[in-house]
């Protein structure tokens, strides 16, 4: 009888489902000397106790900037249930920032932009893909790397325009009948949400 | 006084046979049931007892390993979302770097660990963690307080920190997780408690035997700054033009408040596949044990069950040879 605790538990474990016994392919056990400072002070402290992890153990260090500009810009497009494009090497984005669209080529200056719900699209070649994004954040870094982190972000050829519609004139009339400043700003938030929807099936 | 002597008999007939077992506490109980029988007039040890102690593990046994059943279920739906949620923290950390040495005044700690117990070790280790980090924090000038997520480490840290804990939160795991959640929680949090840094303690799932403790590091807009003009790791930060807001300030705040959540969302994920994967293998081992005991008491039970059918033959045997001279 196997008797070794943790492979006989993987094995059982393995024969349900495949594809448990490795790491997640997402995480890489880079080491980074910049914790260094932290597991010495810890070590001082506390002896006994293992130092915990930090994120950049976890991450592949970002590649530095490169002396010349790149012919392609690097997009990473998350969301909190996941990744849509990652390390995706494309020719320009153009992100919803607050003050307007921007677009995003390679070698732009390094920028950290808020985003109001609207299309992101992504130009590779002759391909345009188009994203409707609720809101978030981009960074883009002096190495040609952008990273868009947004909460909602679908395909524009999966939005229905009657259910827009429908919502636009349902938080349009909310808006008229608020009358605390949370009820407001929630309908005002709608309102905005829903005419972006609208900008983005019809422009 | 025959009762007596049919009591002594009994006993001296008991010894011999529990002295071989390995078993302590059973020595008691299988005395005590024969002094019973033996005052009855009967004179066979009785396997009631083991057969009791088995029927009882044979259970335990069973529910152990439902127990690990239900475990890797929730574990297999949970595990996809967090593999997911992980590209989630990468941009904050490639943006503002890692800085768990960073030095200021209002450390918060938070702690996420289960409301539900037989989950191996990870709460401890969170917890041992926290205090660690508590240790590491705390000076003259400067204060540290914890925010807990999860009956268990609230129940540790209670004991000796109840006057460093700002905030408790349980029952988070009723519905299943979501970012909205997650955010409403981020954001009573970040009402309601004063930071420079906020440190989240959680279990990272690495594989469903190892969980590895990790500590994410938040920073305050006003550290931030702070950290940039200083130079180091931040300070490539001022290179970077800010689009959108009115003011930088402004901007680095929404920053800060959603790096806060998209952190938390992602940690909350893994310490909850790290909870079902060490219940997992705390069960497994629970019901191994009780498999083990299960042979053990087996033997106890086929031994004293030929002992007493030995007794019998033997008074037989002797009866008859008695009677015929």
């Amino acid at each position: 009888m196997l008797r070794q605790g943790p492979r006989f538990l993987l094995s059982r474990v393995s024969a349900a489902s495949m594809g448990w016994r490795r790491q997640f392919a997402t995480d890489l056990p880079a080491e980074t000397a910049g914790d260094s400072k932290f597991v010495e002070a810890w070590k001082k402290v506390i002896p006994n106790i293992d130092p915990p992890k930090t994120p950049s153990a976890y991450m592949a260090p970002r590649p530095p900037t490169p002396s010349t500009i790149p012919s392609k810009l690097t997009v990473n497009l998350v969301l909190p249930y996941s990744s849509i494009l990652s390390g995706k090497e494309v020719d320009m984005v153009i992100v919803p920032a607050t003050t307007g669209h921007m677009g995003v080529l390679p070698g732009h200056v390094a920028t950290i932009a808020e985003l109001k719900p609207g299309i992101l699209s992504v130009h590779e070649g002759n391909d345009v893909s188009k994203y409707f994004l609720s809101g978030g954040f981009a960074f883009v870094h002096a190495n040609s790397v952008a990273d868009i982190i947004a909460i909602e972000a679908t395909p524009v050829d999966q939005i229905d325009p009657n259910l827009v519609q429908k919502g636009l004139a349902e938080f349009q009339q909310k808006l008229n009948s608020a009358s605390t400043d949370v009820e407001k700003a929630e309908a005002q938030i709608g309102v905005d949400v829903h005419s972006a929807l609208n900008a983005a099936l019809t422009g | 006084m025959a009762m007596a002597a049919l009591r002594r008999e009994g006993r001296r007939m008991a010894a011999p046979l529990i002295t071989p077992h390995p078993i302590n506490p059973l020595r008691s109980s299988l005395a005590s049931s024969d002094r019973e029988h033996t005052l009855l007039g009967v004179r066979s040890i009785s396997t009631q007892v083991v057969r009791n102690r088995m029927k009882s593990v044979r259970n335990i046994q069973k529910i152990t390993k439902a127990m690990k059943m239900v475990a890797a279920s929730k574990l297999r739906a949970i595990q996809t979302k967090a593999e997911n949620s992980r590209g989630l923290w990468q941009p904050f950390t490639a943006l503002l770097g890692d800085t768990p040495s960073v030095d200021v005044k209002k450390n918060v700690i938070v702690t996420i660990s289960s409301d539900k117990g037989l989950c191996g070790g990870i709460n401890s280790t969170s917890v041992k963690i926290s205090r660690g980090l508590h240790k590491l924090n705390a000076g003259p000038e400067k204060e540290c307080k914890y925010v807990i997520l999860g009956e268990k480490a609230k129940a540790q840290l209670v004991r000796d920190s109840k006057k460093d804990i700002e905030l408790a939160f349980t029952e988070l795991q009723k519905n299943p997780l979501n970012y909205t959640q997650v955010a409403v929680l981020a954001d009573d949090i970040l009402k309601n408690v004063e930071y420079d840094a906020l440190r989240i303690v959680f279990n990272k799932f690495q594989s469903v035997v190892a969980f590895v403790p990790t500590t994410s590091t938040v920073l305050s807009p006003e550290v931030v700054e702070r950290e940039a003009e200083a130079g180091g790791k931040l300070g490539e930060l001022d290179s970077y033009e800010i689009e959108g807001g009115e003011t930088k300030s402004e901007v680095l705040q929404n920053l800060t408040e959603f790096q806060f959540s998209c952190v938390m969302f992602n940690a909350m994920l893994e310490n909850a596949c790290s909870e079902q994967g060490a219940r997992m293998s705390a069960m497994d081992s629970s019901s191994r044990n009780a498999g083990d005991m299960l042979d053990r008491l087996t033997l106890t039970y086929n031994r004293t069950r030929q002992a007493s059918i030995t007794t019998e033959l033997i008074e037989i045997i002797s009866g008859a040879s008695a009677l015929e001279g």
